[in-house]
């Protein structure tokens, strides 16, 4: 294995996609993702990284460029953040159709309004079904892991699809952590180069992103969420090689202490290891309490997570989102839906903390599992917006 | 070969819905958004051949008797070739008659 570094997790991201030898990056800044595409651009200018940087004027064109770059047959990576998502909105569903392996970062980030530059999850939940490949790593080290895992199941022929990872803003981009590199020869076997399903050629035309008549447009949308679903063994598979070559495992669905919970934690993100810390604590007390961890948010791994909840009475769903007059936070509905014929069903409580960079403890974890056990009765659409004064 | 989009299966999708076969879009029955039809008096038609230059979609056809009529299975009934023809032999006839 590489080198061991106290880095910058922005500065690291920047090198993972480096040492995946990307051809284009297209990309806007926009906090709190500028850092990442600041060093690809400083790579690039300094010739460390022969590639395109190309420095459009808005998301929109970012993911454009994205889109026909990849589509030329160029391994392709861009970043952004919130409001920058919203303006790439309209092509961002566009790629998976085309079925284009674009990896993108997504620095989470709130979305205005009121203007926040803060973490949380509102801007990836407004694209949740926008057809990518959606991921959330917890530490700096998972998000260098990550990159080049992107790269590998996005291209990877049986998926071609296009791969978002979701890395909370500030937390994560903006900390300087311990960091362990790939060496050359581990990136080399494990992310092959880039042969894609369809390339544009001259020498041979087609046309890509077509129109489709009503008689075709149910087909083409239903082969398109099949391929999504299908992805999931090359996910797998592409974890279990990074843990052969790196002696680091990750799978859709991670547990910590739920030998034995009756009342289990479900976070994404790097929240995951402050809860953890409350979790360790109330253990401490006796109290049979643990965590599930959702890596991966689409395709939604539905059997791990089932798999994983085996046995436990309560669930404390923690959202970091808000969907406006509906179940309360995104999370928590989709948990609940995928639960809803397990027999015993757990109960779910959904606990809404952490918008725009807004700091929750270890201790406020502990109080929320206080008023989750407080709680005589849980209605399916109980949920709790933590921490608001009202 | 097929006929039309309603005949392609889940299956017959190439990987995102590429298009590697040429000029398929004549399968498109584009006929069926028309509301009139342009209907032709043979006997008044001079063969000119405007209605066939003009029509954006190329949905008119010249008979073998010289006469010009158009398929129906493209025409989308905008009527530009009835506007156009110098005898005013075309007639947009609304389709439920
Ligand atoms: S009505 Fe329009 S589409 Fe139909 S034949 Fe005439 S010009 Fe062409
Ligand atoms: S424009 Fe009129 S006259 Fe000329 S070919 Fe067409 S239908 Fe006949």
């Amino acid at each position: 294995m590489g080198k061991r570094v106290g880095i910058e997790v922005s500065i690291a991201a920047a090198d993972a996609v480096a040492m995946a030898d990307v051809d284009v990056v297209a990309a806007y800044p926009i906090t709190p993702q500028t850092h990442i595409v600041e060093h690809l651009s400083e790579l690039v200018a300094e010739g460390e990284l022969t590639a395109e940087f190309i420095p459009v004027e808005s998301e929109h064109s970012a993911m454009s460029v994205c889109c026909g770059s990849s589509a030329a047959g160029a391994r392709t990576f861009t970043c952004t953040s919130s409001q920058g998502l919203a303006l790439m909105n309209e092509i961002l569903f566009i790629v998976p159709s085309m079925r284009l392996p674009v990896v993108m970062i997504l620095a989470n980030r709130s979305l205005s309004g009121p203007l926040s530059i803060w973490n949380d999850h509102t801007d990836v939940m407004s694209v949740r079904d926008c057809g990518w490949v959606q991921l959330f790593v917890e530490n700096g080290q998972e998000v260098f892991d990550h990159v080049l895992f992107a790269f590998r199941v996005a291209e990877a022929r049986s998926v071609s699809l296009p791969v978002m990872i979701n890395m909370d803003g500030f937390i994560l981009t903006h900390v300087i952590e311990p960091i362990s590199y790939w060496d050359k020869e581990a990136v080399e076997r494990y992310l092959p180069a880039f042969e894609p399903v369809n390339r544009l050629d001259p020498d041979h035309p087609m046309t890509m992103g077509a129109f489709a008549m009503p008689g075709i447009y149910t087909e083409a949308r239903k082969v398109q969420n099949d391929a999504l679903i299908a992805a999931m063994p090359e996910l797998i598979e592409a974890w279990e090689k990074m843990g052969e070559l790196t002696g680091r495992c990750y799978r859709p669905v991670e547990r910590y202490a739920v030998e034995g919970a009756e009342t289990v934690f479900i976070t994404m993100g790097s929240i995951g290891e402050t809860v953890s810390i409350a979790v360790d604590r109330l253990r401490g007390q006796g109290r049979a309490v643990g965590l599930v961890k959702l890596r991966l948010w689409r395709p939604f791994p539905f059997d791990a997570l089932r798999e994983a909840l085996k046995g436990v009475r309560r669930i404390i769903v923690i959202d970091r989102a808000i969907s406006f007059g509906g179940p309360g936070g995104p999370v928590a509905s989709e948990i609940r839906s995928a639960l809803y014929g397990v027999e015993p069903r757990p109960e779910v409580l959904n606990m809404i903390s952490g918008l725009a960079g807004r700091d929750v403890t270890p201790e406020d974890y502990i109080a929320m599992y206080e008023t989750a056990m407080a709680a005589e009765q849980w209605k399916p659409e109980d949920y709790v917006v933590f921490g608001a004064r009202e | 070969m097929v006929e039309s989009e309603r005949d392609l299966r889940c299956g017959d999708l190439e990987v995102g819905c590429v298009v590697s076969q040429p000029g398929n879009a004549r399968f498109y029955r584009t006929g069926d958004w028309r509301s009139f039809r342009p209907v032709v008096d043979r006997a008044k038609c001079i063969g000119c051949g405007v209605c066939y230059l003009l029509c954006p979609d190329m949905a008119i056809r010249r008979r073998a008797d010289g006469t010009f009529e158009a398929d129906l299975y493209y025409c989308k009934g905008c009527g530009i070739c009835a506007a156009e023809c110098f005898t005013g032999c075309i007639q947009m006839v609304p389709e439920e008659e």
